[in-house]
C-alpha cells in the first residue's frame, strides 16, 4: 500500500477506484513474474530430487531433497569431470571479452569522439556482419581452421567469439563514449593530455559503467555459444554448452541430473546477470538505453 | 578526471607542424582511422573472408567422403539446393519460427514492461524473476523444457494436468506428447519464454526515459489511460520496440540450439541453421553445404537491409 501511495497523484474522485486497480495489477504482475519463474523453479527444485523422485506424475512437490544430481554432474559414477569444459568456457569468455574490449573502444573512439568520415557507413558494416547468418560461414572456418592446425583449440573459439560480439561492442561503447561531454576532452587537451593519458585518465574511468555492460554481453553470449563449440572443439577444448549436451547423451535420461546439470552451467551466467541487471538492460539496448 | 588538469604540459602534442597542407590533412585523416582499423581489419579478416570461401566453395562440387574429385560443377550446387525440398521448407520453418517468436515475446514483453513500471509491493523480485529465463544457459534451457517440462510421462505439464484433473476427482487426465503433437510450437514456446525477458528489458527501459512531466500534464487536461497510452506511451516507444524487434530478429533467426535439442530437426522443425549443420556435418558434403550459405546470406542481405534502414533513424537523429 505504501508503494501506491508513491505512484503520481491521482485526481480526487478517481483516487480510491486508482488505488484498488492499482493493487490489482501488481497482484497481475506477481502472478506473471511467478508464471514465468515456474520451469526455473521447477528446474532448481528437481536438480536436489533423488532420480525415482524426480520422474513421478503427478510432481512430487515435496519429495526429500539431495545433492545426488549435482554429485553425478562432477563425476561420482563416470569419473569425467565437467571442470576442463568450465576453464575451457571460462578461458573462451573472458579473454575473448578483454580482446573485445581492447578492439572496440579505440574503435568507438574513432566513431564518437573523433569520428572518421562516414563513420555511420562504418556502423552499419559492423552491424550487418552480426546479421550475417554465422552458421553459413561454419564450412570455411572449419576448412581453414583444420589447414592451420586449429581444430579442438581454444584459441580458435577466443577469436571465433570475439568477432561476434565486436560489432555488438562497437555499438554499445560508441554511444557510451558519445556521452562523455566534448568540454572535459578539451579541457584535457589544452592541459597537454596525449591520447593515451586522455584514454586512461579521462575516457575509461567515465565510461568505466558502459565497459561493465559491453564486458557482461559479451560474456554471456560467449559462454552460451554452442554451434560453433560444437563442430569445432574437441576432447581437449569442449565447451560447459558442448559438454552440457554431450554428458545428457552419455548418462541417458536422468532428470534430476539433468536439471542439476542445467543449473550448474547457467550458474555463471545467472550471477552475473542479477548483479548486474541495469548494465544488462544498458548492454542490450546497445548502449541505446541508459 | 580533476587529475588530468595536473598532468604536465608535453609540448609535442601542442606543436602545430604543417609542413604541406595537403599531406598533413591526409597525416590527420589516417590518425582519425587508426584506432577504427584493428577492430575493421579484424572483422574483415575473420568474418568476411570465410563468406568469400563459402562463395567459391558453392560453385564447387566437394564431397568430404571423396576428396579426390573435387571440381568445379557451376550452379550445380545450387540447383540442387532450390530442388532439395528439405531445404525449401526449412525456409519456411526459419521464416515462421522467427516470426511468430519475435512477435508474441514482443507484445508479452510490451505487456510486462506495462506491469513493471508501475510501482508496487515487490517490483524488484518480480523484475529479477522475469529476467530469469535469459540467463540460462540456452542449451540448458532447452534441456529442461524437452525433459523436465515437456515429457509425455514425467514432464511438469503433464503432472500438473494429472494433478489439476485429480483435484476435480478425474482419474483420466489428457496426457499429450507435446513434442509430438506440436514440434514447432513446442520449439517456439520455449524460445517465446526465453526471448521475452529481452524485449521486456528494452521496453522497459523506453518507458522510464518517458517525459512524465508531459503525461502528467496530459492526465490533468483528462487524458484517459487509453489514450495516454496510445497517444503518447506506444509512439515515445517506436524505437524501441524497433529495436527489441531487430535485434531480437538477428537472434532468433540464427537459432540452432532449441532446434538441436528439443526436436533434433525432426518434425518439420529444421530451420536454416540446423539444415546447413545438418548437410555439413553429417553429409559432408561441402558443395551444398556451401550453396545453401550463400542462399542464406543473400536472403538474410534483403532482410537486412530493410531492417537497417529501420534502425538507421536510431543514428539520424544523432547526425542531424
Amino acid at each position: 500500500m505504501t508503494a501506491i501511495a508513491a505512484a503520481p497523484p491521482a485526481s480526487r474522485r478517481a483516487g480510491g477506484r486508482r488505488r484498488h486497480t492499482g493493487a490489482l495489477w501488481g497482484l497481475v504482475a506477481w502472478a506473471v513474474g511467478l508464471f514465468f519463474f515456474i520451469p526455473i523453479a521447477w528446474m532448481i527444485l528437481t536438480s536436489f530430487h533423488s532420480e525415482p523422485d524426480a520422474a513421478t506424475n503427478p510432481p512430487s512437490i515435496a519429495a526429500h531433497l539431495t545433492m545426488q544430481g549435482y554429485r553425478e554432474f562432477f563425476g561420482a559414477s563416470t569419473g569425467t569431470s565437467p571442470w576442463p569444459a568450465v576453464i575451457n568456457s571460462m578461458t573462451a569468455s573472458i579473454v575473448a571479452t578483454l580482446l573485445v574490449l581492447a578492439l572496440s573502444i579505440p574503435a568507438a573512439y574513432a566513431l564518437s569522439i573523433k569520428p572518421v568520415r562516414k563513420w555511420t557507413d562504418v556502423m552499419f558494416f559492423f552491424l550487418s556482419t552480426k546479421m550475417l547468418p554465422a552458421v553459413a560461414g561454419l564450412l570455411p572456418i572449419y576448412l581453414i581452421a583444420k589447414n592451420l592446425g586449429m581444430l579442438d583449440n581454444i584459441w580458435l573459439m577466443v577469436i571465433l567469439y570475439t568477432s561476434m560480439n565486436l560489432p555488438i561492442a562497437v555499438w554499445m561503447m560508441r554511444s557510451f563514449l558519445a556521452e562523455i561531454p566534448m568540454a572535459i576532452l578539451e579541457a584535457a587537451s589544452i592541459d597537454g593530455a596525449g591520447l593515451i593519458t586522455v584514454f586512461r585518465r579521462v575516457i575509461i574511468p567515465i565510461s568505466a559503467p558502459g565497459i561493465a555492460a559491453t564486458s557482461l554481453i559479451c560474456f554471456i553470449f560467449s559462454w552460451n555459444e554452442m554451434l560453433f563449440a560444437r563442430v569445432l572443439t574437441g576432447v581437449r577444448s569442449t565447451t560447459a554448452p558442448v559438454f552440457l549436451t554431450s554428458f545428457v547423451t552419455s548418462q541417458g535420461l536422468f532428470l534430476a541430473q539433468v536439471c542439476a546439470a542445467a543449473v550448474a552451467v547457467s550458474l555463471p551466467v545467472l550471477i552475473a546477470g542479477f548483479a548486474a541487471q541495469d548494465k544488462l538492460v544498458q548492454g542490450l539496448s546497445l548502449g541505446a538505453v541508459k | 578526471m580533476s587529475s588530468t588538469s595536473t598532468e604536465r604540459i608535453r609540448p609535442s602534442s601542442v606543436r602545430k607542424a604543417a609542413p604541406s597542407p595537403r599531406l598533413s590533412e591526409r597525416a590527420v585523416a589516417w590518425g582519425r582511422r587508426a584506432p577504427l582499423l584493428p577492430a575493421l581489419v579484424f572483422m574483415v579478416i575473420v568474418t568476411q573472408l570465410p563468406f568469400v570461401a563459402t562463395l567459391v566453395i558453392s560453385f564447387m562440387d566437394w564431397n568430404a567422403l571423396y576428396p579426390d574429385q573435387r571440381a568445379f560443377t557451376g550452379l550445380g550446387n545450387y540447383a540442387k539446393v532450390f530442388s532439395d525440398p528439405n531445404l525449401r521448407s526449412s525456409v519456411f520453418t526459419t521464416i515462421e519460427l522467427t516470426v511468430v517468436v519475435v512477435l508474441i515475446s514482443l507484445m508479452l514483453g510490451l505487456l510486462l514492461a506495462l506491469l513493471l513500471d508501475r510501482s508496487f509491493r515487490g517490483r524488484g523480485l518480480v523484475r529479477t524473476m522475469l529476467i530469469a529465463p535469459f540467463l540460462i544457459v540456452p542449451v540448458a534451457s532447452a534441456l529442461v523444457w524437452k525433459h523436465a517440462l515437456y515429457n509425455p510421462e514425467y514432464g511438469l505439464f503433464n503432472g500438473l494436468l494429472t494433478w489439476v484433473w485429480k483435484l476435480f476427482g478425474s482419474n483420466s487426465p489428457p496426457q499429450p506428447d507435446w513434442i509430438t503433437s506440436m514440434p514447432l510450437g513446442a520449439v517456439e514456446a520455449s524460445l517465446i519464454w526465453q526471448w521475452t525477458p529481452f524485449m521486456m528489458l528494452i521496453i522497459l527501459a523506453g518507458m522510464q526515459s518517458r517525459p512524465l512531466d508531459i503525461i502528467e500534464a496530459a492526465r490533468v487536461d483528462g487524458a484517459g489511460t487509453w489514450q495516454i497510452f496510445r497517444f503518447m506511451t506506444l509512439p515515445h516507444l517506436r524505437r524501441y520496440l524497433e529495436l527489441a524487434g531487430l535485434l531480437g530478429s538477428i537472434y532468433v533467426v540464427q537459432n540452432f540450439d532449441a532446434v538441436f535439442t528439443i526436436t533434433s530437426g525432426g518434425l518439420g522443425t529444421a530451420n536454416l541453421p540446423y539444415t546447413i549443420y545438418e548437410s555439413f556435418y553429417q553429409a559432408h558434403d561441402y558443395g551444398q553445404a556451401s550453396a545453401a550459405g550463400v542462399i542464406v546470406v543473400i536472403g538474410t542481405i534483403v532482410v537486412a537491409t530493410i531492417a537497417l534502414r529501420l534502425v538507421s533513424t536510431l543514428l539520424r537523429e544523432e547526425t542531424s
